[in-house]
């Protein structure tokens, strides 16, 4: 099943995730560049990041962002340029703007209105004398006779 | 006896009485799907008897004519389609087997075949359930089969004959080639479709109106299977990534993963809430309404992996027919269901009282984690389509939102657990659970700190890891320590051992919990990387271990030509173990791999990738040190195990007699 996901990527290119070569000097830099690619998507490949991915267009992104580490650019300032130039398909972690925030808070209301009618569900179980149908009465009665 | 000419006909016909079995099949699913309803409905005896033998026929007539693929594979028959463009003479014979499911076709066939074999199961095993009850449950079984063999016969036929036969296939997949994932999928749809049979538990019942302990306990074993084989498939899915992908991702959050992982969740929640319907008679619309769910996102699976829809909206266009008969099909059998639901949900009337500490509280509340744990499943798996479609945004959600949305309700379950598997029915306290867990809470937190004072860095991942693991370890050992009585330890443990299954196999699926947590935490906090060039004879060390590039030398395989590293592993002086990584090429696919060369360990796993060579000399090559890998999988083959376990409880077994009508048929065990 999975493999479906895969061929398009592996079909691509031959080469490597991160190269060696592509690595920085500075580990600090370099550490910096491996969590945010983590978080950039390969535009042409099928949900893996520029960090996983093999294809030609994923190395390239990976050195234009080491490039703006380089240059002095902030993680904000880095995402935001790989955002300008291929949209915000690139962003692993969607933002939290406009319909975004249905996303991000659908679930944590559900977790609420869940919790409530649990809890109601808990509180009304509780008020609930315990009797019995017609049926068990009469049994519990057979029972009790012999 | 056949004349010899006349024999080798059948053979060459053999495909074609595939095909001829398939649609009969098909004829006997539609006669099995309204013939012992109505009878049902109108208690006609022999109407409904009729169930028994259909389903049984039906599942010989699909089996035969996957037997007869199945033969057209072996043989590297070119004449049909499917045959020619999924295998090659070269490949190995176990591969042209499992090649039959390799492609979308064969394995559509087999998704019926189970189907058809659940059916079969519930005839053949059902002899306990009222007559009724019985005839409806094969009816609506039935009547799955029946769209899914309108879907195969006329969109997805297996059968066709090339009418110029070539001389031999294009392979299959490389990736497939490979003994964990060619047998993910009969896992994952025998998962997939195990849940068919409580949702025509539930279909049933909600037409009969009635849902009683008795429901609860036949629908129980038949979700705990299917949740098993889910289990077990997921996990062989996340290991072939692990080992087969080159950087030891063992979890993507790809839709196509999502689309397995959604029913999982549901159907342990409704594994947990059947539970509270056999002992207690409450949750009952809740359960039947999870039942409906589970089914349904195995359906919406099926469709996600099918129509290619969420790869991309184009995907889906290219190929519209198959993508919308499955939506089709999602769409009937989920809104009727539901429809009848609404319906008829409200007659049920729930009978339990509990008071808000007890069991059936403790088991809302898992519910309630695992559902909304869904949900976040699979509002990310389908926003990207909703942002395109009704916003105009396109958009990606990747790992980050699903490891931020989806863990906490992963760990609040892990804090609940225990306590909750303690607590008694009906109306309990925290004095026993807190005085049985008090110890585990220490030692977990005492070694969370531990761990946290070690480890490099200040991730707090890891220790809680470690704390959560410990604590549901922990939790599940109480909890048979508690039922094992009161008197010396030596007799307890004596009594342990004779504990009901059904109570190990709830203790064995929990550690399994823990342990897979505790290993994912693990792993992907204390991972450790190492990316460089090196040159043969290079030695470098990565945490306490020195690797040595020994040689690089290109060897032919079968159908594939390689590249193996020699790699040596040192300890100190000591050599370790050798490893030798491979980058294949296949080239009647065109297909390069990468065979990542792994050694095991309870510890860690060294995990050695070569890449390609430098221009200026030397190899890239990429270590890995991963602290507790295996406990991830291995912990799903704990829950898997527990659930066998489980399923092996007299009480649960299929066809065993309900104890309480029949003390005399349980013996003492």
């Amino acid at each position: 099943m999975r493999w479906l996901a895969l061929i398009v990527v592996l079909l691509a290119t031959p080469v490597w995730a991160v190269e060696p070569g592509e690595m920085l000097d500075d580990p600090v830099l370099e550490d910096r560049a491996r969590a945010l690619s983590q978080g950039l998507r390969c535009p042409v490949c099928r949900n893996e990041s520029i960090d996983e991915s093999n294809a030609t267009l994923a190395k390239e992104l990976r050195i234009v962002l080491r490039e703006r580490l380089v240059a002095g650019d902030s993680d904000r300032e880095a995402l935001d340029y790989m955002v300008a130039r291929y949209g915000e398909f690139v962003l692993l972690q969607p933002d939290t703007r406009g319909a975004n925030l249905i996303l991000w808070l659908a679930a944590p209301a559900l977790l609420i209105v869940a919790l409530g009618v649990g809890w109601t569900t808990i509180r009304r179980k509780r008020a609930t004398p315990e009797t019995l149908t017609e049926a068990e009465q009469a049994e519990l009665d057979k029972i009790m006779r012999s | 006896m056949l004349p010899r000419f006349a024999l080798r006909y059948v053979w060459c016909m053999l495909v074609e009485l595939g095909h001829f079995a398939l649609i009969l099949a098909f004829g006997v699913a539609i006669v099995q799907m309204i013939v012992p309803m109505i009878g049902a409905h109108r208690g006609h005896a022999g109407w409904m008897a009729l169930a028994d033998p259909a389903a049984t026929t039906q599942f010989l007539l699909t089996a035969f004519s996957f037997a007869a693929l199945t033969w057209a594979f072996v043989t590297s028959d070119f004449s049909l389609q499917l045959v020619y463009q999924n295998s090659h003479t070269d490949k190995p014979m176990i591969y042209k087997i499992t090649g039959v499911w390799g492609n979308h076709e064969g394995s559509m066939l087999l998704w019926v075949l189970i189907l058809t074999l659940f059916g079969a199961s519930a005839a053949w095993f059902g002899g306990n359930l009222p007559t009724r009850l019985k005839a409806r449950v094969l009816a609506v079984q039935s009547s799955i089969a029946v769209a899914f063999f309108v879907f195969i016969l006329f969109t997805s036929n297996p059968f066709l004959r090339l009418s110029v036969p070539p001389l031999n296939g294009r392979d299959l997949n490389p990736l497939l080639q490979d003994p964990g994932l060619a047998f993910h999928p009969p896992f994952l749809y025998l998962g997939y479709v195990g849940l068919s049979m409580a949702f025509s538990f539930a279909v049933a019942a909600l037409i009969e109106g009635r849902v009683d302990a008795a429901w609860g306990r036949w629908v129980r074993p038949w979700t705990l299977a299917a949740w098993m084989f889910l289990t077990v498939g997921i996990a062989l899915g996340s290991w072939w990534a692990y080992y087969e992908l080159g950087w030891g991702g063992f979890w993507f959050w790809d839709p196509v993963e999502n689309a397995s992982f959604m029913p999982w969740l549901i159907a342990a929640a409704l594994l947990h809430s059947a539970i509270v319907v056999e002992k207690r008679e409450a949750l009952k619309s809740w359960t039947i309404l999870l039942a409906i769910l589970a089914f349904g996102f195995s359906l919406l699976g099926a469709f996600i992996v099918r129509s290619g829809v969420l790869t991309s909206v184009h995907a889906f266009a290219n190929d519209p027919e198959r993508g919308m008969l499955i939506l089709l099909i999602l769409a009937f059998y989920l809104g009727g269901a539901l429809t009848l639901f609404a319906m008829r949900a409200g007659a049920m009337d729930a009978k339990g009282v509990f008071s808000t500490v007890s069991r059936e509280s403790a088991l809302i509340l898992n519910n309630i984690l695992l559902a909304v744990s869904c949900f976040v499943v699979f509002i990310g798996t389908i926003w990207p389509l909703v942002a395109e479609i009704m916003f105009d945004r396109t958009l990606s959600v990747g790992p980050p939102f699903f490891d931020a949305a989806f863990t906490p309700f992963m760990v609040a379950l892990a804090v609940v657990l225990p306590l909750g598997s303690i607590i008694a029915w009906k109306r309990g306290n925290f004095d026993r659970a807190g005085k049985a867990l008090g110890a585990w809470l220490i030692l977990a937190v005492a070694c969370a700190g531990l761990a946290y004072a070690v480890q490099s860095g200040n991730s707090a991942l890891g220790p809680i890891g470690l704390a959560l693991g410990i604590w549901v370890v922990g939790g599940a050992l109480s909890d048979l320590w508690m039922r094992s009585g009161r008197d010396g330890w030596r007799e307890r443990l004596r009594r342990m051992g004779r504990l009901p299954r059904a109570d190990w196999g709830k203790a064995v699926a929990h550690m399994g919990m823990g342990v897979t947590i505790f290993g994912v935490a693990a792993l992907l906090a204390w991972e450790r990387e190492d990316i460089r060039v090196a040159d043969i004879g290079d030695r470098w060390s990565v945490g306490q271990f020195a690797f040595q590039l020994d040689d690089v030398q290109r060897l032919q395989g079968p159908n594939y030509v390689t590249t193996m590293a020699d790699i040596s592993v040192w300890r100190g002086e000591e050599q370790v173990t050798s490893l030798r990584p491979e980058k294949r090429f296949y080239p009647v696919a065109g297909m390069p791999t990468t065979e990542a060369a792994i050694s095991n360990g309870v510890l860690r796993d060294l995990y050695v990738v070569i890449g390609d060579p430098q221009t200026n000399g030397g190899w890239a090559v990429r270590v890995y040190i991963k602290p507790f890998a295996n406990w991830i999988w291995g912990g799903a083959i704990l829950m898997a195990l527990g659930g066998c376990i489980s399923l092996s409880d007299r009480r649960l077994r299929v066809g065993a007699a309900a104890p309480k009508k029949m003390p005399k048929a349980v013996p003492a065990e």
